[in-house]
């Protein structure tokens, strides 16, 4: 299947889909040294972000979250893409810093986890 | 959106990698929140200053950026994780203080203003009616949109900092007037005496109106010291970026009917009262979250004077309203009672819970919002209570 949505930050990346259905918080909710989901509570908790494509409606909490981002992948534990249904400020900044392709308005309900996805500029292709 | 020559000049590069990261980030924010174009601010305060809430990649990216940024408009900076000069006596570790004072040293290069504190409207950055800004820091963006009719959206470390190194930010939310509404009718029907009790309506208002814009109606008068927590509290239960009160605050008078409405009564202050009280006999206190203005730390020197703290008792402000004070003779007596200034920093961003505290008191629910998160038993209590509390016998 092939959707079409919004740049946030421009890129290429292919990957195993990791879809949380609701919103998810960086900061004190994934590990920034192992990208492994230590929110309680959410349907990920124990499963590791790293080099996946990270599917999840948008981003909650602390806006500390952008750096946790740029942790992640300064220590090459973070997403390789990330698609959501619509980016907020947390998750826009942090992708750009840290430079993880990332769109939006996407509708993430057709991605199920283990998909493989392609994110190219503003399609997402699994 | 449309940008400008040399806005487009940022985001190609020609003017630096910060200048182009920075407009990076405020494109993309324009493109989500729908902005059709950039505004110039005026002023900037920068949040995200704590090495604790940092870590190592923050200042990675800070240190980063100031290899070739510069802040293009007067830039304010948000409490540390320390006194910058006192850090030893408050009992901070050195690995820590390292850390911090890296943190300051690279917004030092990025021409940052080092006044560390939450209260940027007490220390010099002052912006008028009607300016657009670009501020972090909760409590001072409530304050700064609501009081001093400033237009400011709540402003991420990143996204603020960005803003400074461009001298802009991207035109959307509350930097229009259409989005500067009231959303929630807000009676109160209790007389509110003290910045406390506004202390308790903020947190309890703040839960019910989420990131709305509360009017609040029947506070016949309120200080700088009572909007400031009532401006924290708002803040920190919820989201709120702004609020109006009837006939005090400058853009007012506005049409408030026909939206939702709630009510205070003394059971919500008694309420918040109770919430924010865990079991436990304090082994710290501290007031002045947000930053005690002047006229706080007189009424503190006038508690402490001829008595002896006798529990751990940080007093916080900038250094701007220390330097006040010291002129005013406020500091020696406060001082000399035992108790401790926290300039620079604060109870919420200093590793308190690592100094070995379980127990706080303080006068302030913001900062038993955030305490209570960290780990730490809270006791919310008047300003008097706290003194009383620091100075009674064991």
């Amino acid at each position: 299947m092939r959707l079409t949505g919004r740049v946030i930050f421009g890129g290429e990346a292919e990957g195993e889909a990791l879809v949380s259905s609701t919103p998810m918080s960086f900061y004190g909710g994934v590990d920034p040294d192992t990208g492994e989901v230590t929110e309680r509570g959410n349907e990920l908790l124990g499963r590791s972000v790293r080099g996946k494509v990270l599917v999840f409606p948008h981003g909650k909490g602390s806006t500390v979250g952008s750096y946790v981002l740029y942790r992640l992948a300064r220590n090459g534990a973070a997403p390789c893409a990330m698609v959501n249904a619509k980016c907020e400020t947390i998750v826009a900044v942090g992708a750009i810093i840290s430079e993880i392709p990332c769109v939006d308005l996407i509708d993430i309900g057709r991605i199920k986890s283990g998909d493989s996805v392609r994110v190219e500029g503003e399609v997402v292709q699994f | 959106m449309l940008l400008t020559e040399e806005e487009e000049r940022m985001l190609a590069g020609e003017e630096g990698s910060a200048a182009r990261k920075a407009m990076q980030i405020l494109v993309a924010l324009g493109k989500i929140y729908g902005a059709e174009r950039m505004v110039k601010v005026s002023s900037v305060q920068v949040s995200g200053v704590s090495y604790k809430n940092l870590g190592d990649a923050g200042l990675e990216f800070l240190s980063a950026l100031a290899e070739d940024g510069k802040a293009r408009v007067k830039t304010t900076l948000n409490p540390a994780g320390m006194s910058l000069t006192d850090w030893r006596a408050q009992g901070i570790e050195s690995g820590f203080a390292e850390k911090q004072l890296k943190v300051i040293d690279a917004y030092r290069r990025l021409g940052v203003e080092i006044s560390c504190t939450c209260t940027p409207y007490l220390a010099g950055n002052e912006p008028t009616f009607g300016q657009h800004i670009a501020w972090g820091e909760s409590s001072a963006v409530a304050y700064a949109n609501s009081v001093i009719g400033a237009r400011t959206n709540r402003e991420g470390g990143p996204s603020a900092l960005a803003a400074s190194l461009t001298g802009r930010t991207p035109l959307y939310g509350l930097h229009l007037k259409e989005n500067r509404s009231p959303t929630i009718v807000v009676d109160v029907k209790t007389p509110l005496r003290f910045p406390e009790d506004f202390s308790a309506v903020g947190y309890s208002v703040g839960k019910a109106a989420q990131d709305g814009i509360p009017f609040f109606r029947g506070i016949e008068w309120a200080d700088l010291e009572e909007l400031k927590a009532l401006s924290a509290a708002l803040a920190s239960s919820g989201g709120v970026a702004m609020f109006h009160i009837e006939r005090i605050t400058p853009e007012s008078a506005v049409e408030a009917e026909g939206i939702e409405s709630m009510t205070i009564t003394s059971r919500d202050l008694t309420e918040v009262g109770k919430f924010l009280n865990d079991e436990g006999v304090p082994d710290f206190v501290s007031v002045g979250c947000p930053h005690c203005s002047l006229t706080e730390l007189a009424t503190v020197a006038k508690l402490l004077e001829g008595n002896r703290v006798r529990r751990e008792f940080w007093v916080c402000c900038s250094r701007e309203v220390k330097r006040q004070s010291d002129e005013a003779g406020y500091s020696d007596v406060i001082t000399a009672s035992g108790a401790k200034f926290a300039t620079d920093t604060c109870m919420v961003v200093a590793p308190v819970e690592e100094l070995g505290f379980r127990v706080v008191a303080t006068n302030s629910a913001k900062a038993c919002h955030y305490l209570r998160n960290a780990g730490l038993k809270v006791r919310f209590m008047p300003l008097e209570e706290c003194v009383e509390e620091a100075t009674r016998a064991a």
